[in-house]
């Protein structure tokens, strides 16, 4: 064992010794590279026979220094960021950020930049649900599910690249409002992909839902108290499936969605089947919402009507004089943010997602500090492991969903 | 001391009658309700706050550095209260020698990896910490590198 507790294992994977009661204790890695990790987590596993008796999750491996990027990118500048962070919900990274500096600037959203951010976040909630249960099923055997989930996951991108001209990082929502008007035509696209889904849903049950190898494997598996969970800092899907309703979206509202009508779901067996069954039933409130996104999409502006922060259309720019200055200064300099700091929650697919932005009222966010879902999960992986079979690991830690851009940062 | 306009929050009121010394300042923008408490009363404000108060989960612990003004760090703490859906912000001042604050870890162990997180991007010690060595960078990094007087570009010679 080194200093800091975790053990050297350097050039093996395995290393082995004598335990107190006789047996043989083996210590595992798990990672960073490793095919059901997703990710560059590494666990250190303690095994006694087939038993873990001690998890130790080491992360930092995706380490990319963001927060500190933020503090030499202007505020419109750092929206990019953001998407790079969680890369499979890019679109809820923007939106909390967002968020947060316009309240910093007290800045108000017209409606219907407001309906197409919830539109577009509940696509991403599709898109990364998707890819989790695709991935998850993979890990427990099932490879006939991922395929199916990236067939559907690839129109959702399709319609990501229609709006934004990007597949993933996306980056469409802006200080202000939108990137981009709404493409024409998209009305149709997001039609065709919706009324498509519900059945693509219910393939998906086909699969697995009372699949006996599928049940085996998660029912009773990945079991932790509420208490614990809520303790060790878990938040979303997670807490849900163990009874808890705990939704940003319901219980501090933005960008609109008091307006809509949706249920969340939750359940209380709080094991791996359960948070499946839970993610399946958010894919079909999603859908509720986004249908009602697109048949009540208000008219009007898609950005703010605020000239100091947004661009001005290219038209007026041409042709008043005003709006050329404020482009130029927009662009070179940014713009001012009052001294201030906010602290916004949103709902992501993994969680609970806060921007804690710290405005020194310059044109640079002074501090950024993202409380991603991801990171407050992982802490629970030991709690959630221990005592169990090795090969109930892989199917606890895919049904956490955590994504290691969102942890390392 | 509690400042007078903070007298309708009841979070703020409950805090100042649990420990008159504890509360330093606070505000209220942006519907967010800040509290400065007296770094060496943390731990027992939000041991307070967390059985008395109900304010169960810790949504996340972070730092601002001021440099080159002193006091240096802000330690800042998110808490949540599910049963009232009411979050609070707590934050501490730290010189910038040496700077160190109990840890809260005893109250949530979710506090845990977030203390981590600032030992290691800010250099800032925690006090009683189960684990304290460092999460996101490599074991033998030198330096902190959110600190404001740490360069965002350049080689290391």
């Amino acid at each position: 064992m080194s200093e800091s507790g975790v053990p050297e294992l350097v050039g093996a994977g395995v290393e082995e010794e004598r335990s107190q009661s006789g047996g043989r204790r083996m210590v595992l890695n798990m990672g960073p590279q490793h095919p059901s990790t997703h990710g560059v987590l590494r666990l250190v596993l303690e095994l006694d026979g087939e038993t873990i008796v001690s998890c130790q999750p080491e992360i930092g491996y995706l380490h990319t220094g963001i927060e500190k990027e933020f503090e030499v990118k202007n505020y419109q500048q750092a929206v990019t960021l953001t998407d790079r962070v969680d890369y499979l919900a890019p679109l809820s990274m923007n939106l909390g950020y967002c968020l947060a500096v316009e309240k910093l600037l007290q800045l108000e959203i017209p409606p219907q930049a407001q309906w197409m951010r919830v539109m577009l976040t509940e696509l991403t909630r599709l898109n990364s649900h998707l890819v989790w249960l695709g991935t998850h099923a993979l890990d427990i055997g099932a490879m006939t599910v991922f395929l199916y989930c990236f067939r559907e996951r690839e129109e959702i991108l399709k319609i990501f690249e229609q709006f934004s001209g990007q597949r993933m990082m996306t980056s469409y929502f802006r200080i202000g409002g939108l990137a981009l008007e709404p493409p024409r035509g998209w009305h149709e696209r997001v039609k065709t992909f919706i009324d498509a889904f519900p059945s693509r849903i219910d393939e998906y049950e086909n699969l697995l839902t009372n699949n006996r190898i599928w049940i085996g494997r998660t029912k009773g598996v990945g079991v932790i108290s509420l208490e614990d969970m809520l303790d060790l800092g878990v938040t979303g899907p997670m807490l849900r499936a163990a009874g808890l309703k705990m939704d940003a979206r319901k219980d501090a509202p933005y960008s609109s969605y008091e307006k809509f009508d949706f249920e969340v779901p939750t359940r209380t067996e709080n094991d791996v089947y359960a948070r499946y069954l839970l993610r399946l039933e958010e894919m079909r409130q999603s859908l509720r919402i986004i249908r009602q996104a697109m048949d009540g999409m208000p008219p009007g502006p898609w950005k703010a009507d605020a000239p100091h922060v947004v661009l001005p259309d290219r038209e007026k720019m041409k042709t008043q004089m005003e709006a050329l200055i404020f482009h130029f200064k927009i662009v070179t300099e940014g713009f001012r943010v009052p001294e201030g700091e906010v602290f916004q929650v949103i709902e992501s697919p993994r969680g609970e997602l806060g921007y804690y932005v710290v405005s020194d009222g310059t044109t640079m966010p002074y501090r950024v500090h993202m409380r991603t879902p991801s990171f407050g999960n992982l802490q629970a992986v030991p709690k959630m492991v221990e005592g169990v079979l090795i090969a109930d690991v892989i199917a606890s830690i895919g049904s956490m969903d955590f994504v290691l851009g969102d942890t390392d940062r | 001391m509690l400042p007078d306009h903070l007298k309708e929050h009841s979070a703020a009121v409950a805090v100042d009658a649990f420990d008159a010394d504890a509360v330093k300042a606070g505000k209220f923008q942006h519907g967010e309700l800040t509290l400065e408490i007296a770094p060496g009363k943390i731990a027992s404000v939000c041991g307070f706050l967390k059985y008395d108060q109900k304010f169960i989960r810790i949504s996340t612990v972070t730092a601002v550095d001021r440099h080159p003004a002193e006091p240096r760090f802000e330690i800042v703490y998110h808490l949540h209260c599910i049963e009232r859906n009411q979050r609070l912000r707590l934050k501490c001042r730290l010189a910038g020698a040496e700077p160190a604050i109990d840890s809260v870890t005893g109250v949530w162990r979710g506090a845990n990896w977030y203390e981590r997180e600032v030992f290691d991007l800010f250099g800032v010690r925690f006090l009683n910490h189960p684990d304290l060595r460092r999460i996101l960078m490599p074991d033998d990094w030198e330096g902190h590198p959110l600190r404001k007087d740490y360069p965002i570009t350049g080689q290391r010679v």
